[in-house]
């Protein structure tokens, strides 16, 4: 379902603020991200863009501000909410095959103490088909390369069936096949009215593979639909003048 | 084998499981050296603990030890958050002050207190079965057996219980902290957990033998296997298998028990570092060896299908033009020949039909990046490998 006005907003950021040892990365952030857009988060190094997404999901304590999922407190929202954090954000010697991976992804549903089923496990292997991964299910998860183990992720997301998808990265250090895949799984995503955001490394790729679009560099500098919003003059804003530089990096 | 034989190796048997457990996850989440800084950290919380009880296996005196090993946790977390120093060098900060502090505690009042340093830190298993449980004048077997025994149990049931929720966690901590299972909870468990295992071992085992039987059976396991589970069970069975056979290695070298399985954990750990399958010392060099020579064969063929003129497909120029040894240069003519890829007339290598698609599917990979492919086409097309 394309954006059209009368859209819910699916998430809601009020004056976030977070620091690291009292240095903020990330200043006074509001931001309404609109039901059913495909929307990177773009900004340089540094930018708190992982921070942002982070704090969102109650990983991390923002030192002001709030957040709310559909109008309610992420505590109370979480099983709208799935996560991809970033490839490198874990341990891929860890003793546990693709198909355990993915299905860490049902625990959320589940709650504590409670163990997966024949239920939980079907999920997981349709989710596996979906990234076209299913003839690796019982492969161990270092002898993944590095495309099939961001598949591997995004199953673990798309088996939370959530209304609303968060994506550190997911196009780093795949190949060109992977990537087709991984944005034709989210544009269906989007289709089926689910929300997507994703921080984004590629400026290039921007208009191709999103909809909306917020600039980020500690403060947000805009946010919007990506036809109307990117543009130069936002680019330069987050970016500095030699934002051409970021672009063919 | 006599009664005391048989409760010995039951109580280094059950200390093997409740170290294993903890340890498998220590391992995994790499923090094998923080049951170095408690195992060494809680001698105060055991020394106050005595001086109050005056009884090593009283319930006060574990929960004091207890509650110090998890201070150390604290302790450590709160000097790396301020970020001044790394980890190793908090936990380095950390723990003998702790374990110093107990020193001084003891050598003060050594006069009137029955404990000694060494006994802590080597323990005495041989004098394990003399202090017994007797309850009404029956005797229920050693002390140290039902305080082991009790850990074992609630060790086993958490783990049977969260399983789950340690997996994930220790996997992902982003994920876990995602979907509402607090990381800082489980880690806290598992540091509780730890100290506890930590200080109903040490009376029976000594502070040593407990990181002994924490880390070398987790990591041996480590080697072998890629499930957690299997993981899981493998360390439980290297670290009985270390507790018995170090019994017996004491017993017949008239030896130290805890230094006996200590080194008997080590020489498993290390047979399982060499000969291991996939992860092992021999296999990986082997594997090195394999490649290498696969590597020279792929640059002949590159070598023999870009050239067509005679003097440059000669035997011997092999060893004059592309400048290999004479040993190495018939290991890979011999490879080659031996999987057909070439043959030889009158001293001139020529690449038969098979080395022709080999060497061309290879460029096409090789100028795409996608060299990985390689590996999976010298399965169609190696009779031998290298």
């Amino acid at each position: 379902m394309p954006y059209n006005k009368e859209n819910k907003i699916a998430v809601k950021i009020d004056d976030l603020t977070v620091a690291y040892d009292y240095k903020p990365v990330l200043w006074d952030i509001d931001l309404a991200i609109p039901e059913g857009v495909l929307m990177a988060i773009v900004g340089p190094n540094g930018a708190g863009k992982s921070t942002l997404i982070k704090a969102v999901l109650d990983i991390l304590k923002p030192i002001a501000g709030s957040v709310q999922i559909y109008g309610k407190p992420y505590k109370k929202n979480r099983s709208l909410v799935a996560y991809v954090p970033q490839k490198g954000s874990v341990d891929w010697d860890f003793p546990t095959t693709a198909l355990d991976v993915v299905m860490m992804g049902t625990y959320g549903s589940l709650g504590w103490i409670k163990r997966p089923g024949q239920k939980e496990k079907k999920a997981s292997l349709e989710a596996l088909e979906k990234v076209g991964m299913l003839s690796f299910k019982n492969r161990q998860i270092s002898q993944l390369s590095g495309g099939q183990q961001q598949r591997v992720f995004l199953a673990r997301a798309l088996v939370q069936n959530a209304s609303i998808y968060f994506m550190d990265e997911p196009f780093q250090g795949v190949d060109a096949t992977t990537e087709k895949a991984i944005i034709n799984i989210l544009k269906e995503l989007r289709k089926a009215s689910k929300t997507v955001i994703v921080v984004h490394h590629d400026l290039q790729t921007v208009p191709e593979y999103f909809d909306w679009v917020t600039f980020l560099n500690v403060k947000k500098i805009a946010t919007g639909p990506v036809k109307d919003i990117f543009n130069d003059d936002n680019l330069t804003k987050t970016y500095g003048i030699n934002y051409k530089v970021a672009i063919n990096q | 084998m006599n009664s005391a034989q048989i409760e010995i190796q039951l109580i280094a048997s059950l200390v093997a499981i409740a170290c294993a457990i903890p340890g498998t996850f220590l391992v995994l989440r790499k923090m094998a050296l923080i049951t170095d800084a408690i195992s060494h950290s809680i001698l105060p919380g055991i020394v106050i603990g005595f001086f109050i009880t005056h009884d090593l296996s009283s319930p006060i005196l574990i929960l004091l030890a207890t509650a110090t090993g998890v201070l150390t946790v604290i302790l450590v977390e709160f000097i790396q958050k301020t970020g001044l120093v790394k980890e190793d060098t908090a936990i380095g900060l950390v723990f003998p002050a702790l374990f110093s502090i107990g020193i001084i505690m003891i050598s003060k009042n050594a006069s009137d207190v029955h404990l000694d340093i060494d006994a802590v830190l080597l323990g005495e298993l041989a004098f394990a079965p003399f202090d017994r449980l007797i309850v009404q004048n029956i005797d229920l077997g050693p002390k140290s057996l039902w305080i082991i025994g009790s850990i074992v149990m609630i060790t086993l049931s958490l783990l049977f219980t969260f399983f789950k929720e340690l997996k994930v966690s220790t996997f992902d901590k982003g994920l876990a902290a995602s979907l509402g299972f607090s990381p800082i909870l489980i880690h806290y468990g598992l540091m509780t957990v730890s100290s506890i295992t930590t200080v109903g071992a040490f009376d029976a085992v000594g502070a040593i033998l407990v990181i002994a039987l924490m880390i070398a059976p987790a990591a041996t396991a480590y080697l072998l296997t890629q499930d957690l589970r299997k993981m899981l069970s493998l360390a439980i069975l290297f670290g009985i298998a270390g507790a018995i056979l170090g019994y017996w290695t004491a017993h017949f070298l008239d030896a130290s028990i805890s230094g006996s399985i200590t080194t008997v954990l080590g020489i498993i750990f290390l047979l399982v570092y060499l000969f291991a399958k996939n992860k092992g010392l021999f296999s990986v060099l082997y594997r090195q060896k394999q490649q290498k020579i696969e590597v020279l064969l792929l640059t002949f063929l590159l070598h023999l299908n870009n050239h067509s003129e005679k003097e440059e497909r000669h035997v011997k120029h092999l060893t004059e033009h592309i400048n290999w040894q004479k040993v190495k240069a018939k290991t890979v003519l011999n490879l080659a020949l031996k999987n057909n890829m070439i043959t030889v007339e009158d001293k001139i290598v020529s690449l038969t039909e098979k080395g022709k698609t080999f060497t061309e599917e290879a460029i096409n990979y090789i100028i795409t990046n996608k060299d990985t492919e390689i590996e999976k086409m010298k399965d169609r097309f190696f009779l031998f490998r290298g």
